[in-house]
């Protein structure tokens, strides 16, 4: 190869220097800004002993087709070592639609599971010990709904809510922000994830209620420093209210969590992990002083980065992937999904998913990575990257202060404009030759090798609309309809809705429904439109 | 070519469910950039919403952007309900998550391209220019 004339940028366009030293470090003290792990400001790890004391838990997103067919993926998946499940649901789930809505045609089973009743939520948990296994579920606008089901599954098997252990996405900002599937205005949104963080202060102790989301920011087009801005800021947004509703800050920020995208750049994504940790253990101990360490430990789960994958020579995805999680894992994350190399084209296959699961079994029996907590610690261009991810955070958070906060900033379009132009600066380097991807700008290959796919049949929609109609004819309608009545009266007087959503799930009353019943209290929301 | 008398209008969105907008916001940029009328639907446009919307605006195409593996009902539908309501001078073209073997079958229904991902930008500007002179 010749001699390299591009600019020296890492992926989110920071400059990077040919070498660091202790200049680049000036203002930097290893006792205030590195500490040890375990300890505050908790760069280097949450836990004092990390990965020698515990792995992280391998955790595979998955979800397609009917309950059955998911559950027996789930159930596949522990039989392969997998540590814990992650539901993936349909995108007429996801949007509050039962899968005989007119608008789910074509649509079900396809980006996950269909779930509409509590019976589908029995079928997809079948002969999985909820006291044993964590489930997360990624789940936004409906997310109480389906939290309701899976609590009314264990109570229906005689689990007390105090033995269940996972975790509900239940993050809309990010969904106002990148991800896009909203049911409500942000202002009742707020209000049903502060009842769900409430509930589960009270109720289920070891349960997740948010997963405070910056992989869709990151896919939507962000940068390193937008990813760990937006998410925080949201992080903070979620804090705010809570503590307005009258909560006690260490009843329900140790329960708090976070979702980091992997992306490409190798040493900017571990330094992502660190600047994230410090960041949150600074601004939760500056604004609320929290008495209980555990509110200032940002813990996190991460997903290898989709939007890296390309369709073109998909088997190199494996490699992407391999580097991504190396990332994730030196960077200090809790739980790790790695994306099949499929996923460009279609969801995984099983062939597909073992294998992605076997990377980061790779990782850990074998690279001998897992041995000493936050390697990378006290590299001179490491701890200036932290320092410089957590500066450009912080610029983000004063201007968003300035706007009045996430919501304001959403109604004016800046987080989506933001992430709107980065992405399109990465699109123009990439068409300019600045940046190159093996395999679509370099090395490209005109013979294509087709590599299997998994593919959802319209039997999977037919089924579900099939099992509706029956579920609708055979439920006790006085008090299916009454259960959506007081779903309604407890939503329009704001009280906390869970108990609510929970008998309305035993009467049988389905996602769409309960759904459509609060859309009439809470209306519907209209984005801004940002081109 | 053709001289362009009118600047030529075109229908962007996303139909179905899915939130993925990244890549079509792009391509509206790039195709605004270059000159074009751009109608910018926004998201979880249904079939019948898109093709309102392309009548009424007079547009000379649509361009439809599916990441969530409903295209094989989605764009049949908006091509049935074009040919239904005499606009099916109306191009329709489309990009996302379509697997290769999804892509025949979907051109031959009437689709007239499908990009896929990755596709240079350059070249789905020269597909939306050369529709201009056929128009």
């Amino acid at each position: 190869m010749s001699v390299r004339t591009s600019r020296f940028t890492s992926l989110s366009g920071l400059s990077i220097e040919p070498v660091y030293t202790p200049d680049h470090l000036k203002d930097w003290h290893a006792d205030q800004d590195l500490g040890l792990p375990g300890a505050f400001p908790y760069t280097r790890g949450i836990h004092s002993t990390m990965y020698r004391g515990r792995l992280w838990t391998m955790r595979q997103f998955a979800g397609f087709g009917s309950a059955e067919d998911t559950n027996r993926r789930f159930h596949y998946l522990l039989h392969q070592g997998q540590t814990g499940l992650s539901v993936a649901f349909d995108l007429p789930t996801l949007m509050g639609l039962d899968s005989d809505d007119p608008r789910a045609q074509g649509e079900v089973g396809h980006c996950g599971v269909a779930i509409s009743s509590l019976a589908d939520m029995e079928r997809l948990f079948d002969g999985i010990p909820l006291d044993q296994v964590t489930t997360s579920m990624t789940i936004n606008g409906p997310a109480a709904v389906l939290f309701a089901m899976y609590l009314a599954v264990a109570q229906k098997r005689g689990i007390p809510f105090s033995q269940l252990g996972g975790t509900i996405q239940n993050d809309i900002l990010k969904e106002y922000i990148a991800q896009k599937e909203w049911l409500f205005p942000p202002e009742p949104h707020m209000a049903l994830i502060v009842d769900t963080i409430a509930y589960c202060a009270a109720h289920v102790p070891k349960w997740h209620p948010i997963s405070i989301s910056g992989y869709h920011i990151r896919e939507a087009g962000s940068t390193a420093v937008q990813e760990l801005a937006f998410t925080l800021y949201d992080g903070l947004t979620y804090v705010d209210a809570a503590v307005k509703a009258g909560l006690d800050v260490d009843a329900f920020a140790p329960q708090l969590s976070f979702f980091f995208n992997v992306h490409n750049d190798f040493f900017e994504e571990i330094a992502k992990f660190r600047a994230a940790r410090r960041l949150w253990a600074r601004e939760m101990e500056r604004r609320y002083h929290p008495k209980n360490p555990r509110s200032l430990q940002l813990r996190c789960h991460a997903q290898t980065a989709g939007c890296s994958l390309t369709a073109q020579q998909p088997m190199n995805n494996i490699v992407r992937t391999s580097l991504q999680a190396l990332a994730a894992v030196l960077g200090g994350t809790q739980s790790l999904h790695t994306n099949s190399m499929d996923e460009s084209l279609a969801l995984p296959t099983e062939e597909a998913v073992t294998l992605a699961l076997r990377t980061q079994q790779i990782i850990a029996a074998e690279s001998e990575t897992v041995n000493t907590v936050d390697p990378l610690g006290g590299s001179y261009f490491v701890e200036s990257l932290t320092n410089r991810l957590e500066e450009g955070a912080r610029d983000y958070f004063r201007r968003l202060d300035g706007m009045g906060g996430m919501i304001r900033a959403i109604e004016g379009g800046f987080p989506q404009r933001e992430i709107l132009d980065a992405s399109q600066r990465y699109q123009r380097e990439l068409e300019r030759g600045e940046r190159s991807l093996v395999g679509v700008t370099e090395y490209v290959e005109n013979t294509q090798r087709p590599i299997p796919i998994l593919r959802i049949g319209s039997e999977v929609e037919q089924e579900q609309v099939a099992r509706l109609s029956d579920l609708r004819k055979s439920r006790d309608p006085f008090r299916m309809a009454g259960a959506l009545e007081e779903v309604q009266e407890t939503a329009a007087c704001h009280q906390n809705l869970m108990p609510a959503l929970i008998e309305a799930v035993l009467a049988k009353a389905t996602v769409g429904e309960i759904c459509s019943a609060l859309r009439e209290v809470y209306g519907t929301y209209r984005e801004p439109v940002v081109l | 070519m053709a001289v362009a008398t009118a600047p030529l209008r075109i229908l962007i969105g996303k139909v179905g469910l899915d939130g993925h907008d990244r890549g079509v916001k792009l391509v509206a940029r790039a195709l605004r950039d270059a000159g074009v009328e751009i109608i910018y639907t926004g998201l979880h446009q249904t079939p019948e919403q898109v093709v309102a919307t392309a009548i009424q605006e007079d547009v000379h195409a649509i361009g439809l952007s599916i990441h969530s593996g409903a295209h094989n009902s989605l764009f049949p539908r908006v091509l049935h309900l074009l040919r239904e309501q005499g606009a099916g001078d109306i191009a329709l073209f489309g990009g996302g998550i379509i697997p290769d073997e999804d892509v025949p079958r979907l051109k031959s229904a009437g689709v007239q391209m499908l990009f896929r991902p990755a596709t240079p930008m350059q070249e789905i500007l020269d597909f939306v220019k050369g529709l201009h002179v056929g128009h």
